[in-house]
């Protein structure tokens, strides 16, 4: 007898109601998805967690794929056997034999399966006994076990598991509809993007690119950046705005304090105009209060003011410290310090507004000639797709 | 012509020749440059970087790319030694290391530096127990090779790995220039600080390698200049021979897994049928590396009876290349307490992935045609 199952657990989707359905088969998707590869396997949903039927595939490999999953709540190896008291004795030896490094054990039964004879309290009694008489190095510690071994009795069959592998937790990627995030190429909005994928939300990302003050190694690592996220879920379409002109008609026509706050109502209405056309729902920013100068109240206020879109800002209350930390974790923080200039430092004025007046914006704004312009830059984005897979250097496959 | 000389250099893979001929031809910008042209060099080399931190389960910023291993292991001793004598000036390597660790010790010796140089066994092993007595409070440096060039021993590199980790202030260093490919070294699980490791050992070109320093090692630099590779070696950087060394790791890696015994049983044959002859002591440890066969022709001279094996096309050698300008007696040898008989009539045969069985057999056929004909 031997593991030949992966027990994947959910995680919030569990508190769901009616539509939990759309939730789980979101997540039996992605789980597919990211499981292409392995052949053998099945994978088998239920209501209340999911299954990986090994078929033979190493355990490991699949475990190492499904912690980078959201929506799974932990993981665990299981072994599959027969609703019989025998069976299930005999599989709770082996899967303590299989543990390693440990001396203490400690039995869980579940017994949703109510038509077993055996209670839940009873069964652990049995298995304990079992276990016990038939090794002789380990001991029972209900408090503090080395290893837990839970005994889960259902309709279709009995469960053991041992180890349990945390998962990411979090929604689904794509149960939560889409955004678009703007991702400039620092630290924040990759994690931005990291963090509403974890509410399930699908991303697009946008780069606002502005050649020749902002250099091809810039939009590389932008696309480097989106190919790290790939790494949790879906590919990401990357709208990459040719920024230019647009950047020195501001520069030009607007009096330096106010440059930076027009410049970023207008990359927001390109924005917009970009989840228009795409039908997605919503912006999302790298944002954090207080961060810098577009980042104060009074700026968020009269840049915000260009979109009715919702701007999600899901590090609006975060420290700059806990979210290098977090992108660190999420290995995009050594892309982001890459030291090339991106869009928002170039034509850095030196004393930006931090406190610009919304009616000043308005006002000089009037003047600014930028509806050709404008038109054209949205006809000129380019969009590229970046899959987990793809190598935008293909040509140094052969060399390498 | 059968080429049984492989712990010298090796026969380029024709791949790794081609690839440093496209990347000098296409990528010749450099990657330092601002332009384009800079920009896709640049790339190419993060993506060599890359594949090499996987090749060796560490990370991209751990690579340092050099010249080689001679380059590795100054770069790794005189680095540490330089940057970090305020905590202590002692150093703790074996007798039987490469010329470039124990050249290196002594050159720091005239600086004012201690030097430990620690015996080994019969074997051609260091103990861990040496070791762990020679360190002191000073010593802030354990430079050990992994596979020994001239016998194949293996040193006990994790157990030292873990004596080294207790010891905060003191860093550790391991020359795995002949055991790369050949015999497994996990960096992490020995607890390893830096590493050296060559391309041409494993058919990539003479003059590309590279030295793994695990992240938060500092580090003297030998070169100082434009701050490239992390400014640990400023130069501008050999991007084709950079790429064509990752080329060569890679591939001498599929070669360890799709060959696993292939080796061993080429060295068993070897062992077996020259062992048969009367004239001849194996030296090489049963359990040491299994593409080094190092044995004793008792008697004869080594020169003599590898022109005379050269006369029939097999190539071998005496010690290390790197010493064999030396006269007569291998140090290594000695140092394993083999008296001068033995130490004095040395053979090294050193194999490759594309040696064969059949190979072996008309190598030993060879040499007992030559045993016989050639006068003591």
């Amino acid at each position: 007898m031997q593991s030949n199952h992966i027990l994947i657990r959910y995680g919030e989707i569990s508190l769901k109601g009616k539509n939990r359905k759309v939730f789980i088969n979101q997540l039996h998707e992605n789980v597919k998805r990211a499981l292409k590869e392995y052949r053998d396997i099945k994978v088998k949903q239920t209501h209340d967690r999911m299954f990986v039927l090994l078929n033979g595939t190493d355990p490991q490999d699949i475990i190492e794929k499904c912690k980078y999953i959201f929506g799974i709540q932990s993981i665990s190896l299981a072994m599959k056997v027969e609703n019989e008291v025998e069976e299930i004795k005999a599989g709770a030896l082996e899967a303590l034999n299989q543990a390693e490094n440990a001396k203490t054990f400690k039995i869980t039964t579940k017994r949703s399966n109510k038509t077993f004879p055996i209670g839940s309290q009873d069964m652990n009694q049995v298995l304990g006994g079992h276990l016990l008489s038939n090794t002789t190095n380990y001991k029972v510690d209900v408090h503090q076990p080395d290893i837990e071994l839970t005994v889960e009795i259902r309709t279709d069959a009995t469960y053991i598991t041992s180890k349990r592998v945390q998962g990411m937790g979090g929604l689904p990627v794509g149960s939560s509809g889409k955004t678009l995030l703007l991702l400039s190429g620092g630290i924040d909005s990759p994690v931005a993007g990291y963090l509403t994928m974890k509410r399930g939300v699908r991303i697009e990302a946008i780069h606002f690119h502005s050649p020749p003050y902002t250099s091809e190694r810039a939009k590389q690592k932008v696309l480097d950046l989106a190919k790290k996220l790939t790494g949790y879920g879906h590919s990401i379409r990357v709208h990459i705005v040719p920024f230019t002109m647009l950047q020195q008609i501001i520069h030009r026509e607007v009096p330096h304090g106010y440059s930076m706050t027009v410049m970023r109502r207008m990359m927001l209405r390109i924005s917009q105009m970009v989840a228009e056309k795409e039908g997605i729902l919503s912006l999302t920013t790298g944002e954090s209060l207080g961060q810098v100068a577009s980042q104060t109240m009074e700026s968020m206020n009269a840049i915000n003011e260009v979109t009715n879109y919702p701007v999600l800002r899901p590090l609006v209350a975060m420290d700059k410290d806990d979210i290098i930390s977090l992108s660190k974790h999420i290995q995009t923080y050594d892309i982001s310090i890459r030291p090339y200039e991106d869009c928002c430092t170039v034509f850095v004025p030196n004393a930006p507004k931090t406190k610009p007046k919304k009616a000043k914006v308005i006002q000089l704004e009037k003047f600014l000639d930028v509806e050709q312009e404008l038109q054209k830059t949205i006809e000129n984005i380019e969009t590229v797709e970046i899959t987990s897979h793809s190598n935008q250097n293909n040509h140094f496959e052969e060399l390498l | 012509m059968i080429y049984l000389d492989n712990s010298a250099t090796t026969k380029p893979f024709t791949e790794v020749i081609e690839s440093f001929q496209k990347v000098s031809e296409r990528f010749y910008g450099n990657p330092s440059s601002v332009h384009q042209f800079g920009t896709d060099a640049e790339a190419l080399l993060r993506k060599a970087r890359e594949q090499a931190a996987t090749l060796l389960d560490v990370s991209p910023e751990e690579i340092i790319f050099t010249s080689g291993g001679t380059e590795g292991n100054n770069m790794a001793i005189k680095g540490i030694a330089f940057a970090h004598q305020n905590r202590g000036k002692h150093i703790i390597t074996t007798q039987i290391e490469h010329p470039s660790v124990l050249d290196a010790c002594k050159a720091l010796e005239t600086l004012g530096f201690k030097i430990t140089y620690l015996p080994v066994n019969n074997m051609g092993c260091v103990t861990v127990e040496d070791v762990e007595n020679a360190i002191t409070d000073e010593t802030i440096l354990i430079s050990i090779m992994h596979v020994n060039n001239e016998l194949g021993s293996v040193q006990p590199i994790e157990e030292i790995g873990d004596i080294a980790a207790k010891y905060p202030k003191l860093f550790f260093h391991v020359d795995h220039v002949q055991g790369l490919g050949k015999v497994d070294l996990d960096f992490k699980k020995s607890k390893i600080d830096l590493c050296t490791v060559s391309g041409h050992k494993i058919h990539g070109l003479k003059g590309t390698g590279l030295l793994y320093v695990k992240r938060a090692t500092t580090l003297f630099p030998l070169f100082h200049g434009g701050g490239q590779e992390r400014g640990f070696r400023s130069g501008t950087e050999n991007l084709a021979g950079a790429v064509s060394f990752v080329k060569a790791l890679r591939l001498i890696k599929e070669a360890q897994i799709s060959n696993k015994m292939k080796l061993k049983t080429l060295n068993d044959k070897l062992r077996n049928c020259l062992e048969a002859g009367e004239e001849v002591v194996i030296n090489s440890p049963v359990n040491g590396a299994p593409h080094i066969l190092n044995f004793s022709a008792l008697g004869y001279k080594p020169e003599v009876l590898i022109h005379a094996l050269e006369e029939k096309g097999f190539y071998i050698s005496t010690k290390s290349a790197c010493s064999s300008k030396d006269a007569d007696e291998s140090a290594i040898l000695t140092a394993c307490g083999f008296g001068f008989d033995r130490s004095s009539s040395a053979l090294r045969i050193s194999l490759t992935y594309e040696n064969s069985i059949d190979e072996m057999i008309t190598f030993c056929e060879a040499f007992h045609d030559v045993i016989n004909s050639v006068l003591k």
